[in-house]
């Protein structure tokens, strides 16, 4: 590999097992972060179709397994042996190209994600340029699709996207800048960019940099928050894939495993993105008042966190169970639902056992893997809060038209952040 | 990997431009300035089978052209052979989602033919069905018309409270959608034991959901900056093409046949017209969603005052109707719903004309749409509230 691609991987904390930078783990990492990501993006759908559906009064689905907890591999299934269609005037090979650069760049933000402190592929000092280049990435798999068609509505849907997701990089960058000068209020006045470095300072400030010089560090976290939903097309900015407007937007010719892939490409860029408006403004992996509540009683019943929410849907899958219909129709699904349940209650059983064993403040197996969980658990709990506003939003609110987002993006959005930075700036100044 | 061509494309760039604007010259196909987009039939908003060929500037829609008939059915040509009774039905599935309204408008005109009329207990069933089904159409088109403009919960909470007009519905004459539950000279059925009481059921029941559908739209930023100033259409505009209905009133024209030359029993009650001011999406939102209001406040003095006797006036077995010919037209819940019958003497109609609200609503889609961008082609559609099966018959 060329060694400019090997120096990012490269070990600064070298040797450490588990720690961000080795190469071996970092294989690691990223074979789990994939399939991390992927059954996640999964979850997600099943997760979005319910909660969708119980904000207006229906169902959702409910055949395919118990309340449907196999839809989404049987939508899979499907998807996979679906006929492979191109369109005669397309061009075939960006066609064909043009989902997998979608996905190459959401994925490839989960490089520089930290899971943890040492919990992530590598620890780039350029973490945060890396994802804003990377995930602008995404828009080229959008536009090449939308162009490669050769249809009419996905090249609006194409341009649409294109236009909005350039003008909201703009503001999201602005945001992520004055979270950046957050880092850099320590006694040597240096900032970092690295994303693990970014928690980091808000470890030792003691403070969120949501909460930081309030209202500033809240506003640039809202302008992110809105930018981020923009950026991933999702509703109320889903202008490029409007259904009622343009049929399906970029992806209209596009169908079976190839649109699926583009499926993937967006749950995994907005897992992606609140994943970093976490690390930016949130504290990342940290629990609640790290700082404040750290005595080693504390952690200890901060630690049971993990097992007790397995308990709790172990709870509920268990009670689903009980609640089914007792007719002879229903046997598999009660036995499969059961079947959850025992797995979720072993989950919740394992991580209290760990939680116990591991809470000790020695470097033993046992309290490793307990910070490891407790980190990684914190961090999926605030990314999963993050997922549930992005249905909600969609189940709420009607859709911009193309012209207010791009009126919203350059006339509203850009000046307020470009005041939060400058304001950020002179108060972390005038505080140093 | 199969590979499929689509030959209408070409067909459709071919003929539209000189069509759209006689005086832009032919130009190729893919112009660099101008983008022909063929709407519908198939497109998930354009409700049924409505093509809509729209010519672009980037998103501007230049110009519009409605092309219809793909749910034609040829209504009027089956009338011509039919008796008045066996036509009766056929209405029904003209506007499908306003099928009483229907009914109402043909029965009625039937009667004013034959100079006979319905009595009072009929007229007052009559117009609690009418305007339970008005109620039932703007539900529809409130859900609908939410959805295109991407607001996807409305569309349910519609859909459930619409449901209870249907079980009324279905309670009263056995059929939901396509009611036929009136008769030429009364109506066939006597009300169901404990229809008053649904009834009354209903109007407690919707008055709070209807607030509720107004709490996720009526002050909802986005709602607002979608629908206000979209679509305009002055009132002088709309009277000369002849719109009617919401999309009339909201332009500030107090026009509505109930009141101007009241049929069944609407002069018994008393409501209010609610008019709009700027002609827009926003005003036509707001015209009916006071609509419904005031048709709960008439089904509320229609079920409160209902008198008793019978429910069918003196008609002949066989329908005749004297030679003759009659305009009536009643205030459906798309707007002036007009049936024109040609009587020869037999039991057939000559020639029956129907004066579809829809059809003659969606003229004004072109005004309403040019200089605007193609997202708001969809909220025009939507607000103009057609239905195809009306529009083709």
């Amino acid at each position: 590999m060329p060694n400019f691609v090997m120096s990012y991987l490269d070990p600064s904390v070298t040797g450490t097992p588990g720690a961000a930078g080795s190469q071996f783990w970092a294989l690691i990492y990223v074979f789990i972060i994939f399939t991390g990501v992927s059954v996640a993006v999964m979850a997600m759908n099943w997760l979005e179709r319910k909660a969708l559906a119980h904000f207006q009064i229906r169902l959702g689905p409910m055949r395919v397994g118990p309340h449907g907890l196999l839809q989404p591999i049987a939508d899979a299934i499907k998807l996979a042996l679906k006929e492979d269609i191109i369109p005669a005037e397309a061009d075939q090979f960006v066609f064909w190209v043009a989902p997998l650069i979608g996905l190459l760049a959401a994925f490839a933000v989960y490089v520089v994600i930290p899971f943890g402190p040492s919990q992530a592929v590598s620890d780039m000092n350029i973490g945060i340029l890396f994802m804003l280049g990377v995930s602008s990435l995404g828009v080229l798999g959008i536009v090449v699709a939308g162009w490669a068609s050769n249809s009419h509505y996905p090249l609006i849907g194409a341009l649409r996207s294109s236009a909005q997701m350039v003008s909201y990089e703009v503001a999201m960058g602005l945001a992520v800048v004055s979270a950046i000068l957050m880092t850099s209020m320590n006694a040597s006045g240096t900032g970092t960019l690295s994303m693990i470095g970014i928690v980091q300072a808000q470890q030792q400030q003691g403070i969120w940099f949501i909460f930081k010089f309030f209202p500033l560090g809240f506003i640039a976290f809202g302008i992110f928050a809105i930018a981020m939903v923009a950026e991933t097309n999702r509703a109320p900015f889903d202008m490029a894939e409007a259904e009622s407007e343009l049929t399906a937007g970029y992806h209209t010719e596009y169908s079976g495993l190839r649109w699926s892939l583009f499926m993937l490409a967006e749950y995994a860029a907005m897992i992606s993105v609140s994943a970093i408006a976490i690390t930016l403004w949130l504290g990342g992996w940290m629990r609640p008042f790290p700082n404040l509540l750290h005595a080693p009683a504390w952690d200890f019943i901060f630690s049971l966190f993990p097992g007790l929410t397995f308990l709790g849907l172990a709870a509920i899958a268990f009670i689903g169970t009980l609640r089914m219909p007792a007719h002879s129709f229903f046997r598999i699904q009660r036995a499969g639902l059961a079947a959850f349940a025992a797995v979720l209650g072993f989950i919740a059983l394992l991580l209290l056992v760990i939680a116990v064993a591991g809470r000790s403040a020695d470097a033993s197996l046992a309290a490793r893997f307990n910070q490891g969980i407790g980190y990684v658990y914190w961090f999926v709990l605030k990314v999963a809060v993050f997922m549930y506003l992005f249905i909600w939003y969609r189940a709420t609110w009607p859709r911009y038209r193309f012209d207010q987002l791009m009126r919203i993006g350059w006339k509203v959005m850009l000046p307020i952040a470009l005041g939060v930075l400058m304001l950020t700036a002179i108060v972390g100044v005038m505080v140093s | 990997m199969t590979v499929y061509n689509d030959d209408t494309a070409n067909d459709v760039s071919v003929r539209t431009p000189s069509r759209l604007d006689p005086e832009t010259p032919e130009k190729p196909y893919l112009d660099s300035n101008e983008l022909i987009i063929n709407m519908g039939p198939q497109h998930p908003a354009t409700h049924g089978v409505l093509r809509v060929i729209l010519k672009l500037d980037g998103e501007k829609v230049l110009g519009t052209e409605c092309i219809i008939g793909y749910l034609h059915r040829g209504v009027e040509k089956i009338a011509e052979n039919r008796t008045y009774t066996m036509f009766n039905p056929y209405v029904d599935r003209m506007d499908y989602v306003a099928a009483v309204s229907n009914g109402l408008g043909y029965c009625e005109a039937v009667e004013k033919l034959m100079n006979v009329e319905a009595p009072p207990r009929a007229k007052y069933i009559r117009v609690i069905l009418t305007e339970l089904n008005r109620i039932a159409s703007h539900q529809l088109w409130l859900g609908t018309h939410a959805l295109d403009i991407g607001a996807m919960t409305p569309l349910f909470y519609t859909f459930r409270d619409r449901e209870e007009i249907l079980k009324i519905f279905e309670k009263y004459c056995g059929a939901r959608l396509t009611t036929h539950a009136f008769r030429i000279g009364g109506c066939q059925y006597e009300t169901y034991a404990g229809f008053e009481k649904d009834v009354k059921n209903f109007l407690t029941f919707v008055a709070p959901k209807i607030d509720e559908y107004e709490e996720l739209l009526t002050t909802n930023r986005i709602w607002l900056e979608r629908t206000k100033n979209v679509g305009v259409i002055s009132a002088a505009d709309a009277i000369a093409l002849g719109v009617t209905g919401p999309v009339l009133r909201a332009s500030g024209v107090k026009w509505d046949l109930r009141k101007a030359q009241p049929y069944a029993a609407y002069s018994d009650f008393e409501f209010d017209i609610p008019i709009g001011e700027n002609g827009d999406t926003y005003d036509r939102y707001l015209v009916r969603m006071a609509e419904m209001r005031q048709s709960l406040r008439i089904i509320e003095q229609a079920v409160n005052k209902i008198p008793e006797g019978p429910i069918m006036g003196k008609v002949p077995k066989v329908i005749k109707p004297p030679v003759g010919e009659i305009y009536h037209s009643i205030e459906a819940p798309k707007g002036e719903l007009g049936y024109f019958i040609v009587s020869d003497g037999s039991t057939q109609p000559y020639r029956l004309r129907v004066r579809p609200p829809s059809f003659v609503n969606l003229q004004a889609l072109d005004i309403m749409v040019r200089g605007l961008l193609v997202a708001d082609v969809i909220a025009v559609i939507g607000t103009i509230d057609i239905v195809l099966g009306e529009v083709d018959r």
